[in-house]
């Protein structure tokens, strides 16, 4: 009898919160925005900053009643997918994207999963915000892809002139892991750096994606004695323990990279060794980040328990695609609504301090607006944190 | 030159202690443990919480990453790989299980550990530096000789102890070591621990100068394997060998063939290639098995 009992309020409790969850999903319908991109492997870094930025977003918007786009308010659901830095993974999930009717996806984090994917989002009717550099992807006839970042060919050439500027930079060496965004944005930095005048005394030298120990890579670049060694498509895994073999080795010079990066990876990989080194970061520092900002920190370092910051420019994407249906609610289901409302879309920044806008750039780049309009900050890292060295825009 | 010398002899030593723990467990269960990379990294998180973290002395730090890798060894080998190699007679359960068993503790990884990259506070500062001809961190020499002193404290243990004596019946003839009173069960547990524990050793040492994240552990594995295919699968003294060849042609690629792109490893797996068509038992491996 006794048991029965137990079995009984069992059975209740399971269907009152199963009643519960119900109602509570049947608050809001449900926008499915996509994710597609590396989660495991030497570079699930990369990814998990995007997807955790997205779900501390999503899980903040749903948590304060969801988010209003026409006469609609939504709960905002991420569908993820781990393309395990694998193009034919990446084409797999941009399909299970299609199969789930989204149409914005975030990702993937790589050229050739961005390049593979365009086929599929473009007969599926989907936009897809890669962190991939290929211009190709952003040029016409392409279509639905829009660059999430600043591109290493925007970046590089801001940092070399300031560094020519105001450190008396004139030589610079490249290094680059062997694989194809690395190895791309190296040939971009040494075409940038011989345009504005610099002196490239090494470019050859490349390194295996899984080396862990950098000294023998780098100990041929050391002799050539560079002013500036640049660590092109430098994965946050890697930069720190490239930071050390370099100055172990003795270099002096300047060391920069136009990836974004991690100030606690940087820190407890190369310590002090890392003071004056240089990357791109988003809203990160104190006087740029907005309050909105600091509690999007907050929220991602609650639910996860620490917070990444390569999440500074990772955390625009989702927002631009909320903000932009939200200037045009028929783009929901209808990318070419979206894509012609990008050409006037703007909106405030709420991510940074003052007056900056949300807004879609890339004209110079790729002649059409296919770029998100991320502010170019280049930090540097001093005693454990990023500093703003300078921050510039992105036509 | 010398700097190629010290690199080599540097690389040799770990890669000889990674490929140590990976070829023991071969030899005793014939098991190609895929997971090896796996518990490296394991091995490499531990003395990272323990060290990095909670500022317990680097030594403690590293015991416990052997003490819990040799308890992880001991409790894979115990109910999963001894209640397969008993069940099945096909050696690709074994090597499933294994690849199964990578998939799950990067998972664990990626849950208990996140996806960053971690690193730990130097335990010697400075640089040795011979007129810019030889440059070598004091970390690293003192790594190298723990990682030297480590493999002859293996060997010792290999050669003068009743543990080494059995492990090494039971890796010569498991039957007959049956036959003569070893216990065989007892025994295979106690080698999986301890090839695990190397593992976790070598990690917990390395996490000083690589530092340590989620994805190193299949690129580990990988390694690990090319070291004991050169020095002959099962051969503890081929692991040995395997590593200092591996570690040697390494440096000297890197060094000789930096301006041609990143062609080392290339040339690497050709010449392996080469090698193991014309002894395929490796060096050390007798091609009987």
């Amino acid at each position: 009898m006794q048991r029965r009992s137990l079995m009984k309020s069992a059975l209740t409790a399971a269907t009152l919160t199963a009643l519960a969850a119900t109602a509570a999903f049947a608050e809001n319908p449900v926008l499915k925005i996509g994710f597609v991109g590396v989660t495991s492997g030497p570079a699930a870094a990369w990814g998990i900053s995007n997807q955790r930025s997205m779900e501390a977003r999503a899980a903040w918007i749903n948590e304060t009643g969801g988010y209003t786009i026409g006469d609609t308010t939504y709960d905002i659901e991420i569908v993820s997918f781990d393309d395990q830095k694998d193009p034919k993974r990446a084409i797999a999930g941009m399909e299970k994207m299609a199969q789930e009717g989204i149409h914005y996806v975030v990702g993937p984090n790589v050229d050739d999963g961005a390049a593979a994917v365009r086929p599929v989002a473009e007969a599926n009717g989907i936009m897809y915000f890669p962190y991939a550099f290929p211009k190709s992807l952003y040029q016409a006839p392409a279509s639905n892809a829009v660059l999430g970042m600043v591109a290493n060919y925007q970046s590089g050439p801001a940092i070399y002139k300031y560094l020519m500027e105001e450190k008396g930079v004139k030589t610079v060496a490249f290094i680059a892991a062997n694989e194809s965004d690395p190895l791309s944005q190296r040939d971009g930095g040494v075409e940038a750096a011989t345009s504005l005048g610099m002196e490239v005394v090494s470019s050859n030298v490349t390194y295996q994606v899984d080396t862990t120990d950098f000294t023998p890579v780098l100990t041929p670049i050391m002799r050539t004695r560079p002013d500036l060694l640049v660590l092109s498509g430098v994965s946050p895994a890697n930069a720190p323990q490239l930071i050390r073999s370099a100055r172990e080795l003795g270099f002096e010079g300047v060391i920069s990279t136009e990836t974004a990066q991690d100030a606690g990876v940087l820190a407890e990989g190369a310590g002090d060794l890392a003071n004056g080194f240089i990357s791109v970061g988003g809203a990160s520092t104190p006087e740029l980040a907005s309050p909105m900002m600091k509690e999007f920190v907050q929220r991602y370092t609650d639910m996860f328990g620490e917070y990444n910051d390569e999440s500074n420019t990772k955390v625009y994407a989702l927002e631009y695609i909320l903000e932009t249906l939200k200037a045009d609610p028929s783009a929901i289901d209808n990318v070419d609504t979206f894509q012609a409302t990008m050409d006037t879309f703007e909106a405030p920044n709420p991510y940074m301090n003052g007056d900056a806008k949300l807004r879609y750039v890339g004209m110079s780049s790729f002649g059409q607006k296919r770029q998100v309009a991320v502010p170019l900050v280049v930090n540097v890292y001093q005693d454990g944190k990023f500093e703003t060295l300078f921050v510039a825009e992105v036509d | 030159m010398e700097q190629i010398l010290a690199n080599g002899v540097y690389l040799g030593s770990q890669y000889a202690m990674i490929a140590l723990g990976l070829t023991l467990i071969f030899a005793l269960m014939n098991v190609l443990n895929f997971a090896h990379g796996q518990m490296y990294v394991i091995g490499g998180f531990v003395t990272y919480t323990f060290y990095g973290q909670w500022g317990v002395p680097f030594v403690l730090a590293l015991v416990m990453s052997c003490v819990t890798l040799a308890i992880l060894g001991a409790l894979i080998e115990r109910y999963l790989f001894a209640p397969v190699i008993k069940g099945s007679a096909r050696e690709e359960s074994t090597m499933l299980l294994a690849a199964g068993i990578a998939f799950l503790l990067d998972a664990l990884i990626l849950i208990i550990f996140g996806e960053k990259q971690r690193g730990v506070p130097k335990i010697v500062d400075g640089v040795f530096n011979y007129d810019f001809r030889l440059i070598m961190p004091y970390d690293r020499i003192l790594i190298c000789i723990l990682a030297i002193l480590s493999i002859v404290a293996f060997i010792g243990l290999m050669q003068y102890t009743k543990t080494g004596r059995a492990l090494r019946a039971l890796a010569q003839d498991r039957t007959a070591a049956q036959l003569m009173g070893v216990n065989v069960d007892r025994y295979s547990m106690i080698g999986f621990a301890l090839g695990a524990m190397l593992a976790g050793l070598v990690g917990g040492l390395l996490v000083t100068i690589t530092g340590v994240n989620l994805g190193m552990g299949g690129p580990t594995s990988i390694k690990a394997f090319m070291m004991v295919m050169i020095g002959g699968a099962g051969v503890i003294s081929g692991a040995i060998w395997g590593g200092i060849i591996l570690g040697f042609m390494e440096a000297i690629g890197l060094a000789v063939l930096s301006q041609y792109g990143d062609i080392t490893y290339l040339l690497i797996f050709i010449s392996l290639m080469i090698f193991l068509a014309i002894r395929p038992q490796g060096l050390m491996g007798k091609p009987w098995g």
